[in-house]
């Protein structure tokens, strides 16, 4: 196992761009309940961008308005310099954001290569009529993101179970499958929930290694939930704190480390 | 070789039952194509398949649609465009006519649905059903109508030969079931075919697995409903040929649907070869607890053979024979 530390964001002289996405005043409400209320902040290009908080705290909600999934009442969603019209998730998807569930939404009845090539379904082009009319074309369409699929199953070293239904699989390895799908998108932007989730220490330490790289190797843009304080101070190059629903934080691991606010939510002083 | 005469009656009616299975498991495949993508049983399966085989006859023989709705409201009189269209041209406009019903259904109901359970849209398609079985009416006119399109039918000449020349007795099968089969195959091959290896198919078989995560990879759940219910109304047209070729093109036509409920019992509601094999148990069934129990309780047995069969094993084995086991989470 490679040695966390090591992965140091500053040290590491990964560039780091630009604002990709921006989230301007964003409140989520579901009838009385305020799942989001008011919350700020941005995502730059090639940073690991972690938001952490208790349970509860609305972060998956938060992601969820990214990925389209749910549509805040007031805010304002920015990706790429433009302001973002609401959108469905399958709109968001086309638009280079790819990402992974909570609690895991794979396709169980395929197996793990099926799975994984459902994330460059949007990639092909062959029409419906052209798939039948010209075979060939569609079928060397195939074989070139076969290709692709096959370098990422390599990548997330799960060779192995290539051909297996993925219902079968372990919880640890259903992550990872997830994972490999997202990627499968080449997206610009990648979300994880709680990508560790459940997972044991040496399963936390294989998928950390593998967000890592990712983000080296492919300088993919990703904004990831984790519970795990040790993990998201490893990973990530700046977090958005969480509490109840508001931003109490946002900074780098070590200032977030510091701040009091965050302390107090983490170590459960009274909220009243 | 001779056999005795009750076995070769037998052999005669399991091989029609076979044959008949298949024209029950062409109207169970389109239940199953809807209820495996989108969970919802579409009540309205039996009436599409009569509404595409009145549009089928009516665009073949240039009939007005509406004449007597126009008749009505201008006292205009303008019954047949006077042209007869080959089949093939009309079968091709009638499954653009079909795709035109699915993007309106998604459009009037299914969008309007989203996240509702699954009794809503059964409801819906009930609704549905009565809608186009008066919108078949108006349009189309409600007489009796014969279905040419060219299918051969009456005695398969090859089967009594060779039946007769081997037995000394030889077998009456309709050409007409013999055809049935083979549109059958091809249609299950070309289904399989898409559903395995085409961009659609795998999006297809993506919905039908998890909403949520082909939302996620960037699938439209609108356009997965079009296809499906456009696919389903495909399954339906060809069901309507060949129904309506065997037994003329009216009402009843849309209750061949209560055939392929025992047949989904038996196959399972999320499987194609469950479909194909349930209709052909049935099929089969049927003919031959009519051939050997039939005289015993005074005939017309296949009236209510299916159903208690489906209901057997609705007792015994709910998921039917190939459908995936139902196991409640707790
Ligand atoms: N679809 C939903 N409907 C109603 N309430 C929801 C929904 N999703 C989230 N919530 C509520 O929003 C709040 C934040 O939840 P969530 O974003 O899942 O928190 P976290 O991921 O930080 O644990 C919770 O009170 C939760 O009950
Ligand atoms: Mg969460």
């Amino acid at each position: 196992m490679n040695d966390m530390s090591q992965a140091a964001p500053t040290a590491d002289g990964r560039k780091i761009g630009g604002v990709l996405m921006e989230m301007k005043n964003i409140t989520l409400r579901f009838g009385g309940v305020k799942a989001i209320t008011d919350i700020s902040f941005d995502i730059r290009e090639g940073e690991i961008r972690a938001i952490i908080g208790p349970n509860g705290a609305g972060k998956s909600s938060m992601l969820n308005v990214i990925s389209g999934f749910y549509t805040p009442q007031e805010g304002e969603v920015w990706f790429r310099g433009q302001r973002r019209q609401p959108m469905k998730p399958y709109e968001v998807a086309r638009q280079g954001i790819a990402r992974t569930f909570q609690n895991i939404a794979l396709f169980d009845g395929m197996t793990v290569l099926d799975n994984i090539m459902t994330g460059r379904l949007t990639m092909m082009k062959s029409g419906l009529l052209a798939q039948a009319l010209w075979w060939g074309r569609a079928e060397a369409e195939e074989v070139a993101h076969r290709a692709q699929v096959e370098k990422i199953i390599d990548f997330l070293e799960i060779q192995a179970i290539r051909k297996t239904p993925v219902g079968r699989l372990p919880y640890g390895l259903k992550k990872r499958v997830e994972l490999a799908r997202a990627l499968a998108a080449e997206p610009k932007l990648l979300l994880l929930d709680e990508p560790m989730a459940g997972m044991n220490v040496e399963e936390k330490e294989d998928m950390s290694r593998f967000i890592l790289d990712v983000n080296d190797e492919f300088g993919t843009t990703i904004a990831l939930i984790e519970h795990d304080m040790g993990v998201v101070m490893d990973l990530s190059d700046r977090v958005v704190v969480m509490d109840y629903g508001k931003k109490i934080g946002d900074g780098t691991p070590a200032e977030v480390r510091a701040n009091q606010d965050v302390i107090d939510a983490y170590l459960g002083v009274a909220h009243d | 070789m001779v056999l005795p005469d009750t076995l070769l009656f037998a052999m005669e009616a399991a091989l029609n039952g076979l044959l008949s299975g298949v024209m029950y498991a062409l109207v169970a495949l389109g239940f199953v194509l809807i209820f495996k993508a989108s969970g919802i049983f579409n009540y309205a399966q039996g009436v599409m398949a009569l509404f595409a085989a009145l549009t089928l006859v009516g665009i073949q023989q240039g009939q007005v649609p509406f004449a007597d709705l126009i008749h009505a409201l201008t006292g205009v009189e303008m019954h047949g465009f006077g042209w007869t269209l080959p089949a093939v041209v009309a079968i091709v406009l009638t499954g653009i006519v079909m795709i035109g019903m699915a993007m309106v259904i998604e459009t009037l109901i299914l969008k309007h649905l989203v996240n509702q359970p699954p009794i809503i849209l059964f409801m819906a398609t009930i609704g549905l059903a009565y809608f186009l079985e008066g919108l078949g009416d108006t349009m189309w006119g409600s007489d009796i109508k014969a279905m040419d399109v060219g299918l051969p039918q009456g005695i398969t000449g090859w089967i009594d030969e060779s039946t007769n020349s081997l037995f000394g007795y030889g077998f009456y099968v309709d050409q007409l079931n013999i055809v049935a089969m083979v549109v059958a195959a091809i249609l299950v091959t070309a289904l399989t075919l898409f559903s395995q290896y085409s961009k659609q198919g795998r999006a297809l078989r993506a919905v039908a697995d998890d909403h949520q995560a082909a939302l996620s990879v960037g699938i439209s759940l609108r356009f997965i409903w079009v296809l499906v219910w456009s696919i389903a109304g495909f399954v339906a047209l060809v069901a309507g040929i060949m129904w309506g070729a065997k037994s003329g093109v009216q009402f009843s036509l849309s209750l061949i649907a209560l055939k392929a409920l025992p047949v989904l019992m038996l196959g399972g509601f999320t499987s194609i070869p469950g479909a194909i094999v349930g209709g052909l148990i049935i099929g089969v069934g049927e003919q031959l607890f009519e051939f050997f129990v039939g005289p015993l309780v005074g005939g017309a047995t296949e009236n209510w053979f299916a159903y208690v069969l489906a209901l057997l094993f609705l007792v015994f084995r709910p998921q039917g024979l190939f459908g995936e086991k139902i196991i409640e989470r707790v």
